[in-house]
């Protein structure tokens, strides 16, 4: 009899309990140790800070707690399928792995369970088209986005005229690294310039002989696809050979302050490009610094804040809370599933007034998601580091990649990813 | 008490030479059997099969493949992460250019060109040994990888250089690709792990592996006793591959789905799976098992525990592990440098003649 009241009150309990417990979960793949660590971690710190940001100040998203589940990765493949397999379960409603070898894993494994990822700027690029990649985003801007943003910058440099010039690649020997060259090579063939790939092997410590290579062959500009300890490696070595800076472009996982600090004074004049603004001089820093880092709340070592990765972890925790907050107007529930976070993922849209009311005013391009374009516009801007100052400068103003190549390459690829997975292109 | 030979007499020939001797031994073999066939499957989910059994499983067999060679027949291989990468390859290229050949074909297959692989690799062997042996094979690793990294025919020219696995079916069950059953994918790794460990527990205990060892022991009197050592070391290198072989081939459509040469086949893989086999036990087919559920289950197990269950930040743990797994390997191989499969094999030792020690 005792046991019996016992165990109803028990169940009593977990059923009273079960609406409080209610929460929206944001597993966080991240990687604090390993080679890409320096990278890893501001980035995982801004994502955790937005999320503590929105549970102190606001009370979560539309009333509804947030949840972080921060799963370490190393950056490695197996890890990352591990995490995905233990989160999952939890309710998880957005994938951001911060990698594109863990990207390739997620995308069949998060479609066939119906789960969204978002790749911010990794990942698979012609999951821009989303009537075949339905649960895989990555706007606001892609790799080959990125290279074309590099090659129009080199092109307004050059008054416009860049055949017969030549540009060598650096870049990562993985899934990362090689996507932009089918771009490059479209761009090199359109505006008649040599493009010369140099691949370097995981984890990018042992960089001499494509420098060396570089020093010979005397290439007009130099194009990075790094990442991790590769990125301060390469910089290292472009100032040993005296290259001059500002002829050497990085992609933006390539333009962080971990990356150009350990050259010192000789990085000066590096640029890199990048879909989000730079430095810590927006209204949300007050809010954070109340209630997220007074409090003792900051993720890891709360050294991070302000930097080029740190704001774009935030950014991309800004995106998929914003995104959860149209799916729950959407769908007019506080507690949404990963089905409806998709939904609100694909009518997303980031509005310079919305920016300027969550704290970050003219700090990325708008944009739009449909279920025709996953990936957003393609607005970029070339950002340079100042030694001296210590501080990246924004160059340009955002300005669109060549549509004219990367819309038949997205839908070439898609097309043979979709013909290879008996998916029906469809919007519905 | 219950573990002995007495009172369980042989009448043939073939009881006398089976590979559980005493009856203890036999039942707990077909217990664990039917627990890993008739129970397992239905109460494993996708974490399980994901994080736990597949690598388990597809790591043991690697494990047994590098046992043949390094542990039988005492060749030192430090390729094993380049010829996994070869079955890996060759079942993406056998299952992307014919579709409708059965996925087991495939895997089967992606083994025996891992063989043919082998054998020539292998050759240096025949003039070389020890150190001078593992770097040669070192030098298979890096050539093996770069290969499938630079030559855009083994990924079917895909831009990002990745190759990934379609969806292929057995009976109507969904093997490959992400909408394959838990049970399906794990009972297939189980099916090639049984038949296979079954195949080189046999091949062992039989002239081939007696060959095997007597090269190991000592190469010269092996020689003048009448082995051919082209013969013993180019079938340890062909069997050994063709395990290999198959476990890359696994890992990579079954356990993976998409691969990327370099990341998951690098130097590290072979490294790990040496370090499964020195920690199992080398020469013992149960210690090949033994180092492949240390290796794969104590990270995953530590990381639980750790981040989980005491809810520490997910980077001390991860730096903790690495400490904790690296002290234990130490402890372990200090107190037993013959491995787990000694461990194991005292432990029966002792169980003999327990409770009447004289």
């Amino acid at each position: 009899m005792k046991a019996k009241t016992l165990a109803t009150t028990a169940v009593l309990a977990v059923m009273a309990g079960a609406p409080v417990m209610a929460d929206l979960v944001f597993p966080s793949l991240s990687y604090r140790t390993g080679p890409y660590a320096a990278n890893g971690i501001p980035f995982a710190d801004g994502y955790a800070d937005y999320f503590t940001l929105l549970n102190e100040r606001d009370g979560g998203i539309g009333g509804v707690a947030t949840r972080l589940l921060e799963c370490e990765t190393g950056y490695n493949t197996q890890k990352g399928v591990e995490c995905y397999e233990a989160t999952k379960g939890e309710g998880a409603l957005v994938y951001q792995p911060l990698s594109t070898g863990i990207t390739y894993q997620l995308i069949p494994k998060a479609t066939a369970d119906g789960i969204p990822v978002h790749s911010m700027g990794y990942g698979r690029t012609s999951a821009k088209n989303g009537s075949v990649f339905r649960n895989v985003f990555n706007y606001p801007a892609n790799y080959w986005d990125g290279a074309s943003h590099a090659v129009t910058h080199i092109l307004n440099e050059n008054g416009g005229d860049i055949s017969g010039k030549k540009i060598a690649l650096v870049y990562h020997n993985s899934a990362y690294g090689k996507e932009p060259i089918r771009t490059l090579e479209g761009l090199a063939e359109k505006h008649g310039f040599e493009l010369l790939l140099l691949p370097v092997d995981h984890p990018g410590q042992e960089q001499k002989a494509q420098w060396l290579q570089i020093r010979r062959e005397r290439p007009d500009n130099v194009l990075m696809w790094g990442w991790g300890v590769m990125n301060q490696v390469a910089i290292q070595e472009a100032v040993n050979i005296r290259y001059p800076m500002e002829n050497f472009i990085g992609v933006w996982w390539s333009g962080s302050e971990n990356d150009v600090l350990p050259a010192g004074d000789g990085a000066s004049g590096y640029k890199s490009i990048t879909f989000h603004n730079i430095g810590a001089d927006y209204p949300i820093y007050d809010d954070l610094k109340t209630h997220v880092v007074d409090k003792g709340l900051a993720a890891g070592a709360g050294d991070a804040l302000g930097t080029v990765l740190y704001n774009r972890g935030m950014y991309a925790a800004m995106l998929a809370a914003e995104a959860a907050a149209k799916a729950q107007e959407i769908h007019g529930t506080a507690d949404i599933t990963p089905a409806m976070m998709r939904d609100g993922m694909e009518a997303l849209e980031i509005t310079e007034a919305r920016m300027a009311e969550l704290g970050l005013p003219n700090f990325g391009p708008e944009f739009s998601v449909s279920c025709g374009n996953h990936g957003g516009d393609g607005f970029g801007a070339i950002v340079q580091w100042d030694a001296s100052a210590g501080s990246w400068n924004k160059i340009t103003e955002y300005y669109q990649s060549d549509q004219d190549i990367i819309m038949p390459l997205v839908a070439e690829d898609s097309a043979a990813f979709a013909a290879e997975n008996n998916i029906e292109a469809a919007c519905n | 008490m219950f573990y002995r030979e007495a009172g369980d007499f042989k009448t043939s020939y073939s009881d006398d030479s089976q590979t559980f001797p005493i009856a203890f031994d036999r039942y707990r073999y077909y217990a664990v059997l039917a627990i890993a066939v008739l129970i397992v499957p239905f109460i494993i989910n996708d974490y399980w099969v994901n994080a736990i059994f597949l690598p388990f499983l597809i790591y043991a067999i690697a494990a047994i493949g590098l046992n043949i060679l390094t542990g039988y027949c005492g060749q030192v291989s430090l390729g094993t992460g380049g010829f996994m990468a070869v079955g890996a390859y060759a079942c993406y290229k056998l299952m992307t250019s014919f579709p409708d050949v059965n996925i087991m074909i495939h895997v089967f297959l992606s083994g025996l060109i891992t063989a043919a692989v082998g054998i020539l690799f292998g050759l240096p062997s025949l003039r070389i040994k020890g150190f001078y042996l593992a770097v040669a094979t070192l030098a298979a690793q890096f050539f093996l990888v770069w290969l499938f990294n630079r030559v855009p025919w083994f990924y079917n020219y895909s831009a990002s250089g990745q190759i990934s696995a379609p969806e292929r079916t057995l009976f109507g069950q969904a093997v490959t690709g992400a909408n394959a059953d838990p049970s399906t994918r794990y009972l297939v790794c189980l099916f090639f792990l049984f038949v296979l460990a079954w195949l080189a527990r046999n091949l062992t205990r039989g002239s081939l592996g007696r060959s095997w060892m007597a090269i190991r022991d000592m190469d010269i009197a092996a020689e003048i006793i009448g082995v051919n050592p082209l013969r013993a070391k180019l079938s340890a290198f062909a069997i050994s591959s063709f395990y290999v072989g198959i476990a890359g081939a696994l890992f990579f459509s079954v356990y993976l789905g998409a691969v990327e040469v370099g990341e998951v086949f690098g130097i590290n893989v072979s490294f790990l799976v040496l370090f499964m086999i020195i920690i199992g036990g080398l020469g013992s087919i149960f210690g090949s098992f033994a180092g492949a559920a240390f290796l794969v289950l104590l990270p995953v197990g530590l990381k639980n525990l750790l981040v989980t269950g005491l809810g520490w930040p997910t980077d001390i743990a991860a730096h903790l592990e690495f400490v904790i797994i690296g002290a234990m390997i130490i402890l372990f191989l200090v107190a037993e440098p013959h491995g787990l499969a000694q461990l194991w094999r005292l432990a029966k030792e002792k169980l003999r003649l327990w409770p009447f020690p004289h």
